[in-house]
């Protein structure tokens, strides 16, 4: 295999790095290895479980089948871009008070997911939501609690602060008939 | 630290009713730092100087290693080190009983993907183009593909250990008088079921980084969900003290089971770092994750039981075969398991249950979520359901009518304490209005019905010890911090958080001023590991000990300061006060230092030992828990009869936890509990092929990849109403029990009796296909049997069974023919006692 180096400017969640990397290395590589930004993981580095998505230029993107050559003169953003200062964004904040992030190992990637699908839809339908992340696999969850934190933060991007998620999402669906006896 | 014997310990300050924090959905406290992508997972971690490491994998499933040439690979750029399996002959595995595998190879492979030569390189790169030049010439062996030719072939042996030929185990047991059972029962029910083989999938390959601080001293952090088992393990294999190995560790991206044995690449990883003086860093890829496996072993299953007209249930026959791959693992037990919990759902006054397990050139079996218990479970759910519709009683009366009594002692000897089963089939059968729409749906559409049962851990360890099964330290300063140590490991479950919760909650302290230290066999106190479900349990009693000593210090140097006595002092909200005088009080940093000044350093520990189990026969060792939890669900189900398609269009699910620590929690373990049961219900598969005779007849795995296993995703989802039950358990902590395991075992039979109900017809399997349905339906249309399953059991000699009398029978939970039964290898899952013993001084 070549191990041919180039030397690229990429710009990540707003910032340029001037690097060197192997010309045949992924962006999900060049991240991780270079520029020691490891929130981005990966699950498999054949573009089949989602784990490592990123955006670019707002889209939704598998950094592990995207070259880092070719991303010069894109926008790159990363789980480690989604913070305003130190306050967590909506989707975050919703996803770690929802428990929508359990093991937490697919979690930056369906953050971006989520991020880009809210960017361009506002008030999703639970089928959009379903749809914009069904190329993202979790193990832990069962995916309800994820689709539950992104229609959480969706209402507060909105500025709807009265939504709240669901009771039963947190407590379970009450018992039917209070009474039940231990038969 | 604060020593007091434990036997006569009692705390000073009584723990209130009133609980502030336990019960309450608050954010896990690694939940920042798992949405911000601050949490470092072990291939994130990065040292200076480090190498890559991968392994070269053997590309026959058995064969003799005839010779390894790794000239060509030493001169590639970048290569560092190159191991052989000569290196490290000391063999090793999880259970004492089963330490059959190498850290490499040494003469032999036992299938394709067994690792056989470690390099290391300056990139990742290099390691993997220098790996391709290593040549292994091997002398092919014939292959053992299912149980049934491990039964028709005993040579060529895949091991030279094992109960007989390719038999790595072979048990028989009976619990009563079984033949008068039958004798009891007016029709007696037999079926044969087969439950597929399948794999964990963690979204997280493994990965180990190990590095070296002293000439002799290594320190491994890993993705492992036992670091204490792993420390052991690397201890035998590279011949060092214990004490010089440090095992960290990482959080899991997920485990369910399959991080739980020592692995090759951790060993390696380990002795290249000791060979190099620098940090050495593997992952897997993500084909590498599927021959790691230890996965759910493929089982085929016979049961037969005896019941009478009214649906009551005499005695049951079991009999399972577990393919169990090329390498013992936790197998023993896993085969145990197979048996080990039928009893403790409905009544089963007699019981016998024989089982076998057979060596293939497979990747290994091992634990997967419910360990050994799914398969079974499901065999008896769908039988259950079978019996209800013959002898027309509801299934769900059926099972009603005869639940397991809550403190009593189980045929096979498992103590039972709280037992919440029959609310929660009460809960299901309200929720889903199954007694109105069960049987009466339009065609095409079923519900169907099922429960389980699984253990809040493991009574006793995997190998023989006196010691505490967990442990917790806690250092209080004075800023009003307090530092809290404990070898349980995060692997997802929320385990991070139900000790920090619960060292909060006694102490009456903000959880953020919780500083948890996990994981680290140099830092912490041993736990066991997150297998089981046992670290809510046994970590959070630990916990609880430990915070209560730690709380009566306290209580005793703010008590000198307010003039109260100390068992009159509340902590809450921070502070210490009077519980009749709320404002004699003082800050809890204020208490420590009162404490701090009276006693000096502070500190306290706290241990968790389980009650020992009155069952005391060979095999006694698998089934005991201090608690069980137990699980309903039904399961609403389209089918399609032209094209065997389905589709779940509902899940009504109940689990009785006992007690919520954080119901946000377990309300993520029964969503991830219903969708991985699911998975092995309708598609999920660790299959193999084998290869033409020209091609070199190898066994390859059907599809190594997280596209072609296929799992579910967002969209095969359905809705899920879940209901928790809470019937607390006085072993407990705050009585909960476990949650993470337990609410997958009733998915598989649900949605199998849920098919039955849409089509009539039986498909005796999983994962059910739609041709399978098919199948059944056109059997059915020909008059034949409307089933789609295995048609019978292989012939086996299980040998005389170990006779247990029952407790209804007088039992003392011994065998009463130790001779007849003869002394087989493999003792349970241990070290005999007396050698153990013998290992503790």
């Amino acid at each position: 295999m070549s191990q041919q180096t180039t030397t690229r400017t990429l710009k990540v969640n707003g910032e340029e790095h001037r690097i060197a990397f192997s010309l045949h290395h992924s962006l999900l590589e060049v991240l991780r290895e270079e520029l020691g930004l490891t929130g981005t993981k990966h699950g498999c580095e054949l573009g089949e479980c989602g784990t490592c998505t990123v955006l670019i230029d707002g889209k939704p993107i598998l950094s592990c089948l995207e070259l880092a050559a070719e991303c010069e003169g894109r926008e790159v953003e990363t789980v480690e871009g989604m913070m305003q200062g130190n306050e967590l964004h909506p989707l975050q904040a919703c996803f770690a008070d929802l428990g929508a992030a359990q093991c937490g190992y697919c979690t930056p990637g369906i953050l971006m997911a989520a991020k880009a699908l809210l960017q361009r839809n506002e008030s999703p339908t639970r089928d959009e939501i379903i749809t914009a992340l069904a190329g993202n696999l979790c193990r832990c969850t069962g995916y309800h609690k994820i689709i539950e934190s992104i229609e959480w933060a969706a209402a507060r991007l909105r500025g709807d602060e009265k939504f709240e998620p669901p009771k039963r999402a947190i407590y379970g669906e009450s018992i039917p008939g209070e009474t039940v006896s231990d038969a | 630290m604060h020593d007091t014997d434990p036997v006569e310990e009692k705390t000073v300050v009584p723990t209130s009713d009133e609980l502030r924090l336990i019960g309450t959905p608050f954010r896990r406290v690694d939940g920042r730092a798992k949405v911000t992508g601050q949490t470092r997972f072990a291939d994130d971690l990065s040292f200076a100087r480090m190498v890559h490491m991968k392994l070269v994998r053997s590309t026959v499933p058995h064969a003799r290693i005839v010779k390894i040439d790794t000239a060509k690979a030493q001169e590639m750029p970048g290569v560092v080190g190159i191991l052989t399996g000569d290196s490290m002959p000391d063999p090793f595995g999880i259970l004492p009983v089963s330490q059959d595998e190498h850290a490499l190879c040494i003469d032999k492979v036992r299938f394709v993907g067994d690792p056989v030569v470690a390099v290391a390189a300056l990139t990742e790169d290099q390691a993997h183009e220098a790996a391709l030049t290593v040549e292994v010439e091997y002398e092919s062996l014939e292959t053992i593909a299912s149980v049934e030719e491990a039964v028709a072939n005993p040579e060529p042996r895949i091991h030279d250990y094992g109960d007989e030929g390719n038999l790595h185990k072979k048990l028989s047991m009976s619990f009563g008088d079984v033949d008068s059972g039958f004798e009891e029962a007016d029709q007696i029910f037999e079926d044969v079921l087969f439950f597929e083989g399948n794999t964990h999938l963690p979204m997280e390959q493994h990965a180990t980084v190990a590095l070296t601080e002293e000439t002799d001293r290594v320190t491994v952090y890993s993705s492992t969900q036992t670091p204490h088992y792993l420390h052991r393990s690397l201890a035998k294999v590279l011949g060092l003290p214990a004490a010089r190995i440090r095992v960290i560790a990482c959080p899991n991206g997920g485990g369910f089971g399959g991080k739980s044995d020592p692995f090759n690449h951790e060993i390696c990883a380990a002795k290249m770092a000791l060979k190099l003086g620098r940090p050495v860093k593997i992952c897997l890829t993500r084909e590498e994750v599927f021959y790691c496996h230890r996965g759910r072993h493929p089982v085929l299953m016979k049961i037969r039981t005896g019941v009478k007209k009214d649906g009551t249930l005499t005695a049951q026959h079991l009999q399972t075969a577990l393919d169990g791959g090329a390498y013992g693992s936790y197998g023993v037990a896993s085969t145990y398991y197979t048996g080990a919990l039928q009893t403790v759902t409905y009544e089963l006054p007699k019981y016998r249950f024989d089982s076998i397990r057979a060596f293939t050139n497979k990747p290994p079996c091992g634990p997967k979520r419910g360990h050994g218990t799914p398969q079974p479970r499901f065999a008896f759910e769908v039988h259950l359901d079978k019996i209800a519709h013959q002898l027309s009683i509801d299934p769900a009366d059926l099972r009603l009518q005869q639940l397991v009594a809550a403190d009593s002692v189980t045929t096979n000897w498992l103590k039972v304490g709280s037992m919440g089963l029959g609310k929660c089939i009460e809960a299901v059968v309200a929720g889903s209005g199954w007694r109105e729409r069960y049987g009466n749906l339009p065609e095409g559409r079923g519900l169907g019905l099922a429960c389980g049962s699984y253990l809040s851990g493991a009574g006793l360890p995997i190998y023989w010890n006196h010691m505490p099964q967990s442990g917790v330290q806690l250092q209080l300063d004075r800023s009003g911090g307090v530092a809290l140590f404990c070898g349980e490991t995060e692997i997802g479950q929320g385990s991070d958080s139900v000790i920090a919760a619960i060292t909060a909650e006694i102490l009456g302290i903000d959880l953020h001023d919780i500083r948890l230290c996990v994981a680290d066999t140099d830092l912490t106190p041993v736990d066991l590991g997150s297998y089981s479900s046992r670290v809510t349990l046994m970590a959070g009693n630990a916990a609880i000990q430990a915070a209560e000593r730690a709380r009566d210090l306290v209580a005793k140097g703010a008590a000198e300061k307010l003039d109260v006595p100390a068992r009159e002092l509340v902590f809450a909200d921070g502070q210490v006060f009077h519980g009749e005088n709320p404002d004699n009080g003082m800050s809890f940093s204020d208490a420590v230092i009162a404490a701090e000044s009276r006693f000096g350093t502070l500190g306290t520990t706290g241990s968790y030992t389980p009650p020992r189990s009155p069952g005391r026969y060979r095999g006694a060792g698998v089934g005991p828990s201090p608690a069980y939890s137990y699980s309903a669900a039904v399961v609403e189900t389209e089918v399609d009869p032209e094209t065997g398609l389905y589709r779940i269009e509902h899940v009504w699910m109940a689990h009785d936890v006992g007690k919520c620590i954080n119901p946000a929690l377990v309300m993520g373990q029964i969503e991830g509990s219903v969708y991985m049961g699911l998975g092995e219900a309708m598609m999920e598969e660790q299959v193999f092929r084998r290869l033409p005779k020209k091609r070199s007849n190898a066994l390859v795995h059907k599809h190594p990849s997280l596209l072609e296993y296929k799992s579910p995703t967002f969209a095969e989802m359905p809705p899920v109403t879940s209901y928790i039950i809470e019937d607390p358990d006085p072993n407990g902590p705050f009585g909960a029990k476990e949650v993470g395991q337990g609410p997958l075992l009733p998915m598989m039979p649900a949605v199998a009796n849920s098919i039955f109900d849409a089509v009539g017809v039986r498909v005796d399997q999983v994962p059910i296909a739609p041709h399978m349905i098919r199948q059944a339906i056109e059997a059915r249309d020909r008059g034949k049997e409307a089933r789609f399953g295995p048609k019978s059991f292989p012939q086996i000699d299980f040998g005389v069974p170990l006779q247990v009398p029952t407790p209804a029978e007088g039992g003392d939970g011994k065998a009463i023919n130790i001779e007849e039964a003869g002394v087989r290898s493999g003792t349970g899952t241990m070290t005999e006692r007396k050698d153990s013993v013998k290992g503790d001084n």
